[in-house]
């Protein structure tokens, strides 16, 4: 019971506070007499958003597409390379070195060359949401990998277990707690990628959207766009918090998978 | 118990030592920073027998541990375990650590079954059989440590002592032939220590196995073992070789006895020498 009112009260200052900044915000803008084209208050926003929903939705259809599936194969190759890395020596002395430096190149950089390659549209943004999330994703898996616990290592191959017996039953599932964590932070990073490659060279998608709104002065509608974003990394980042919890719940001690 | 009269005489029909260490050395790196580890040591150990290791710290007991479970080769000389060189041998082996090592997505059953889902000839039988035959192993053997009931609890929700039962449960439930322990009671306090002892001790009594056991502590090594050698400090080697002449089942209370602590006053000495015998004391200052 004294668990439950602590949740409900963690939750009710949380949202107090999201409401608060928004109040805060609004009120703000009407006492310091704030022009709605430097700074629109938020019912101007939320009114946009309503007023151009039917337009907004292909392009949030466009920036959650490319976002999802450039994600979707950053996950896998991250994963892959993650794992190779994690596990032996030899790949990780000989990979990381390049990793590193291909991750230190700002992303936004290699956009235009992927415009070069595949013209712009769709393809750019998917390849820019890839690249970016596969990094935190690469290092995370391999720590998770080489961190197993020396002694348990030793004792699997007493057991002769071969190095997929060990990769199955002990390292990657001790991964998943980091591979997790790792996902939370590259699904927002996709965000930024597709959005990226969407206004430097796209017509469609929120990123587009908000350019050619911006160049028009509509400036509730360009906010309009980031809340849309901002509602769309939050519902992403829910949605894989509560698959994390019941997959890596054992990680997270002392909470109801203990109790029950 | 006759059990145990059983677990003794298995010993003599074994043509070769179970175990045969022949002027087996191990030394880590090479040319100038080369670190011998184990000085040539020649060690048997019959099937069937239980043998404790003890010494200073670094002595070479761990390295003795991993040449018999195969994750080291001898720089030089020879390890045969079951008569053949080490590398070609079928044996089935048992490891447990101090550190009990249970996987914490695991419940206690799964954890201990682990060893069942990788060593022929279980594996092949593993997804038929998990179920049925081999949870009811798992629990068995769960009920002979005093964990009755605990298979579907969380490594975390057990104390250390708990832990370590499992890991023991987990390093028996494939019929190991050859049992390894490492300082497996290290880090709990003397009473659990002691219920654990016994309860080794039973299951060695009950499992006919052979069990090499490193440790610190000297009344665990003589009430455990039937032999105990005394390994120098590094590089190491085996300084003594006494046998433990006390009746089976022996109890924790044999263990304050006049003869009991004689020998162990004996090894104690024995360790203390070899500790002063190198480390920094004797190093001439100025060299290196």
């Amino acid at each position: 019971m004294q668990r439950i009112l602590d949740i409900a009260r963690d939750k009710a200052a949380s949202t107090a506070l999201i409401i608060g900044v928004f109040v805060f915000w609004e009120i703000f803008c009407l006492a310091a007499n704030i022009s709605d084209i430097l700074l629109p208050r938020p019912t101007q926003i939320i009114g946009a958003l309503v007023k151009f929903w039917p337009a907004i939705w292909p392009h949030t259809y466009q920036t959650l597409y490319t976002t999802l599936v450039g994600f979707g194969f950053g996950v896998a190759i991250g994963v892959a390379i993650g794992v190779l890395i994690g596990s032996s020596r030899l790949a990780y002395d000989t990979a990381y070195p390049l990793l590193v430096g291909f991750s230190s190149i700002p992303k936004v950089a290699v956009v235009p060359i992927f415009v070069l390659w595949y013209g712009a549209g769709t393809v750019p943004a998917i390849l820019t949401a890839m690249i970016i999330c596969i990094f935190p994703i690469v290092v995370n898996v391999a720590t998770g990998i080489a961190t197993v616990e020396p002694e348990l290592e030793d004792v699997m191959k007493t057991l002769k277990a071969s190095k997929l017996d060990i990769l199955w039953n002990v390292s990657l599932p001790r991964a998943m707690p980091y591979f997790f964590a790792s996902l939370k932070v590259a699904i927002a990073l996709a965000f930024v990628g597709s959005v990226v490659a969407e206004t430097v060279a796209s017509n469609r998608g929120i990123g587009n959207m908000m350019m050619i709104a911006s160049s028009s002065f509509n400036v509730p509608l360009v906010f309009a766009g980031l809340f849309v974003l901002a509602g769309l990394g939050v519902s992403l980042y829910a949605i894989f918090s509560l698959i994390e919890y019941r997959i890596t719940g054992w990680a997270h001690r002392k909470t109801d998978l203990a109790a029950s | 118990m006759n059990v145990m009269t059983a677990a003794v005489s298995i010993a003599a029909p074994v043509a070769r030592p179970f175990i045969a260490f022949e002027q087996a050395s191990v030394t880590f790196g090479r040319g100038e920073k080369a670190v011998q580890a184990l000085q040539p040591t020649d060690l048997t150990i019959a099937e069937g027998d239980f043998v404790a290791l003890v010494g200073p710290s670094g002595c070479g007991k761990s390295t003795i541990l991993k040449m018999v479970s195969e994750l080291l080769k001898p720089s030089s000389g020879y390890v045969f375990i079951g008569g053949r060189e080490i590398g070609a041998n079928p044996i089935r082996i048992g490891m447990a650590y101090q550190n009990p090592t249970l996987l914490p997505w695991l419940n206690i059953r799964d954890n201990v079954m682990l060893p069942l889902k990788i060593v022929p000839p279980f594996r092949g039988e593993f997804s038929a059989k998990r179920k049925g035959e081999f949870r009811d192993r798992v629990e068995a053997l769960l009920a002979q440590v005093g964990l009755a009931g605990f298979g579907d609890k969380y490594p975390w929700q057990l104390s250390g002592g708990m832990m370590q039962r499992a890991n023991l449960c987990r390093a028996l439930i494939h019929d190991p032939e050859l049992l390894l322990l490492d300082e497996p009671f290290g880090a709990l306090d003397q009473f659990t220590r002691e219920e654990l002892w016994a309860i080794m001790q039973d299951l060695w009594l009950s499992k006919k196995l052979t069990v090499l056991l490193v440790t610190h502590d000297l009344r665990e090594a003589a009430y455990l073992a039937n032999r105990i050698c005394v390994m120098s400090a590094r590089p190491g080697r085996i300084l003594d070789d006494s046998p433990v002449n006390m009746p089976r089942p022996r109890t924790i209370e044999m263990t304050f006895q006049p003869d009991f602590v004689a020998l162990n006053q004996r090894l104690r000495a024995m360790i203390v020498g070899a500790r002063g015998g190198t480390g920094i004391v004797n190093h001439p200052p100025g060299q290196g």
